[in-house]
Formats: structure tokens, sequence, C-alpha cells
């Protein structure tokens, strides 16, 4: 399976944020996008999920289902965690996995994965930053997805919930996964580097 | 169908939790028709022939004061991107958040109207009679109103703007509503006239409703 952007370009509010830019990942290979505040990570991980329009360019995957499109073989991992705070932690994971379908993996299992299973019946409200981001890395776990587009992944985490995430990432990418993450900090797995911006 | 189904179920429930807008808007509903009455006075010919237009206004503007949070809410916890993303069309997933809407907000409006229409004076037939209209005529409330909130859902404070949106679109399913209702408690039309147009209005914003809202909302992500 490959990724591909050749010559994006992204427009927003009538500011070029970026453009001429090319990327490509293949199964088994991480990409990691740095850059300054501003230069448009996000919004490239956007342009990927089909959330934004590219001014120019096109965004292809190759070798995955050819029935569904790119945005619906991948997982988004936001700033916003996409948690209603009126629901227990268990009814926000099983409602995702319920919605998102295709092929999934039991709810107890993946809150296990991340830590989160004695905190099962508490609602979504109480939890804390760190707890909010393993409930939104568990909605990534249970429902499968080759393509991870990941936002700042390990904000909020500690030290064993970033230690955790990374063994995470490796699974995926043993299992033929690709992930593109925009981030800060090191990945803490091989990531092949995209710079964007520079001196913007 | 399964996706609709867990679609449909979150939002019921997170509707009926503490906070959620059902209650709001019930709770609404029985405000506006509680103080009507001491407004117009104890003349009870009065209230009883204006009782059919009183409890659809009620219910017109309870369903305007929830409807706004049916795409925010979504949009603001960045869940909306996720069902924008999803393998369900995005018709299909706005058709069955409006559904659970009218479910958790607009039925128990329905099924306060016989109680309410005892303060107004409404006798059996007539206060049958609005609550059969309502049945009929609310879903449309809903399902044209949710064009208004896919529109307003990337403004701020787009409420304001939803009211003035939704509002022209409410006035013909205001009408047949309200003459339906009349022409079951004093005539002299037949009841089925206004009452079929009624349902072929909520029956045509049933088909039109989602697919405007699925445009505006694929047209307005950000």
């Amino acid at each position: 399976m490959r990724l591909s952007g050749r010559n994006l370009k992204c427009v927003r509010g009538g500011r070029e944020v970026f453009s001429g830019l090319d990327l490509s990942a293949t199964s088994g290979e991480a990409l990691a996008i740095t850059g300054p505040n501003g230069a448009g990570k996000t919004s490239l991980l956007r342009v990927l999920a089909g959330l934004l329009v590219p001014a120019e360019g096109v965004v292809a995957l190759e070798g995955g289902d050819a029935e569904l499109s790119l945005p619906e073989q991948a997982h988004y991992l936001g700033h916003r965690d996409a948690l209603k705070p009126a629901l227990s932690v268990a009814e926000n994971l099983s409602f995702w996995r319920e919605f998102l379908g295709g092929e999934t993996k039991d709810a107890g299992r993946c809150l296990a994965a991340v830590a989160l299973d004695h905190a099962a019946h508490l609602p979504a409200a109480y939890l804390s930053a760190g707890q909010r981001r393993r409930l939104s890395i568990a909605r990534l776990l249970s429902v499968r997805r080759p393509v991870w587009l990941l936002d700042e992944p390990t904000s909020a985490l500690d030290a064993a919930g970033q230690a955790l995430f990374v063994d995470l990432m490796r699974d995926h990418l043993a299992g033929g996964g690709l992930i593109v993450a925009a981030t800060h900090l090191p990945l803490g797995i091989d990531a092949r580097d995209l710079r964007m911006g520079g001196a913007a | 169908m399964s996706a609709l189904g867990a679609l449909i179920r979150r939002d019921i429930r997170i509707a009926l939790r503490v906070g959620g807008g059902a209650l709001i808007g019930v709770l609404f509903f029985l405000t506006v028709t509680v103080l009507m009455p001491f407004a117009v006075g104890p003349d009870l010919a009065l209230l009883s022939r204006l009782g059919p237009a009183i409890l659809w206004l009620g219910a017109l503007l309870a369903s305007l004061l929830t409807l706004d949070r049916l795409f925010t809410a979504d949009h603001d916890d960045g869940s909306l991107d996720l069902i924008v993303m999803s393998r369900t069309p995005l018709e299909l997933a706005c058709a069955a958040k409006a559904l659970a809407h009218w479910i958790a907000a607009g039925l128990p409006l329905i099924i306060a109207t016989p109680v309410l229409g005892l303060l107004l004076n409404l006798d059996g037939t007539a206060t049958l009679a609005v609550a059969a209209t309502l049945l009929a005529g609310t879903p449309a409330l809903t399902f044209t109103g949710m064009i208004g909130a896919a529109l307003a859902v990337t403004l701020h404070r787009g409420g304001l703007l939803l009211a003035v949106l939704v509002l022209p679109l409410s006035i013909p399913v205001l009408i047949f509503g309200v003459a339906a209702s009349q022409a079951a408690i004093s005539g002299p039309l037949p009841f089925g006239t206004p009452f079929s147009i009624l349902c072929a209005l909520s029956l045509a914003s049933l088909v039109i409703g989602p697919f405007a809202a699925a445009a505006s909302l694929r047209h307005g992500l950000d």
C-alpha cells in the first residue's frame, strides 16, 4: 500500500499555507511531519483525511481497498478528541466502534491496552487530558484502519503513556499499517522526516 | 445500518442525560402554554379558539430552541470530522441525527399536548386533532431546521442565524398545522385537506433536508 500526494497546495482564509508539496509513504512506514507552528502540519493532515480540499494537487492511496476512498480507510486523531462528556468511557468507545464499522476488536481489550479499563464506567467529563487522549487512542485500536493520521499524538500523555503508544504504533506498522504524524516531539519510532515551512 | 442505529442511540442517550436537550424543549413548551392563559385572561371561548395556534407556536419555538445544538456540538468536539470521514454516507448520517433529535425533542412535545390542552380549554377532539397535526408536522420542522443548523455550524454564534434561516421555512408548516387543527374543531373545511398538505410538507422535507444539510456540511468543512 502506498499513500502519495503530489504538488499539494493548500489555501486557507485567502492565505497560502503550503504549495508544491510532495509526499509518499508505503506500508510499514511512518512519516513524521515537523515544522514550526503555523507551517501547515494540521492542514496537511486534514487534506490527507479529506476534510480540506487542496487548491491544487492530488492525494492517492494505491493498493488499498478499491471500493473505499482514502478517508474511509484512515483514522484521524486530531486536537479535538471527539468524546461526549455525558457518556461514559465505555459508551464513547463502543459508539465509535459501531459507527466506524469494518473489522473491529473487543472494546474491553482496547481499553485495557491503553490502561483505561478501570475507568470504563466513568463519564468522560471526569477524564484528565491525558486520559482523554488514551481513550482516543483506544478508538484507533478498536476499529482496524490501515492508515493512521495523527496530529500531535503524544501531547498530554505521560511517560508511561508515550511508551505504550510507541509500542502500539510499532504493532500497527508491523501489521502492514501506515502512519503520518504531525509532531514536535520525537515519535520514538523509526520515521522518515518531512520538514515543512522552514523560515515561514 | 448498525452504524446509523449507533448514531441514533448515542444522540438520544445524550439528549436524555442531565443537561441534554430533551427536557429543555418540553419545559419551554410548558412555560409558553402555561403563561398564555394568564396573558390572554379568563375568557374561555377566546382561549379555546386560540388554543391550537398557541400549542403550535409553543412547539415550533421549543423545537427551534434545541435545534442549534444538532451539529455544533459534534463540530466543536471533533466528532463531525469522523462522521464525515466514515463509510456511512453523510446524507444518511444527517437523517439519523435529525430522527434522533425528533424522537428526543419532538415526541415529548406531542405527549405533553393532551395535558397542556386542558389549560387552554380544549376538549378531547380538539386536543386529539392538535396532537395529530403535531405528530405529522413536527418532523418537517426538524428536517427543515436541520438545513439551518448545518449552515450555522461553521459560524460562531450561529444560533441567531439559525432562527432567521429556519423561520421562513417553517411558516407553511405552521399555517397548515393550525388550519388542520381549526378545521377539526370548528370547520368549515374538512380536516383531511390541510392535513394532507401538512403530511406532504413533512415527506418532502424528509427527502430534501438530509441532502441539503450534507451538502452544506461538506462545503463548510475547514
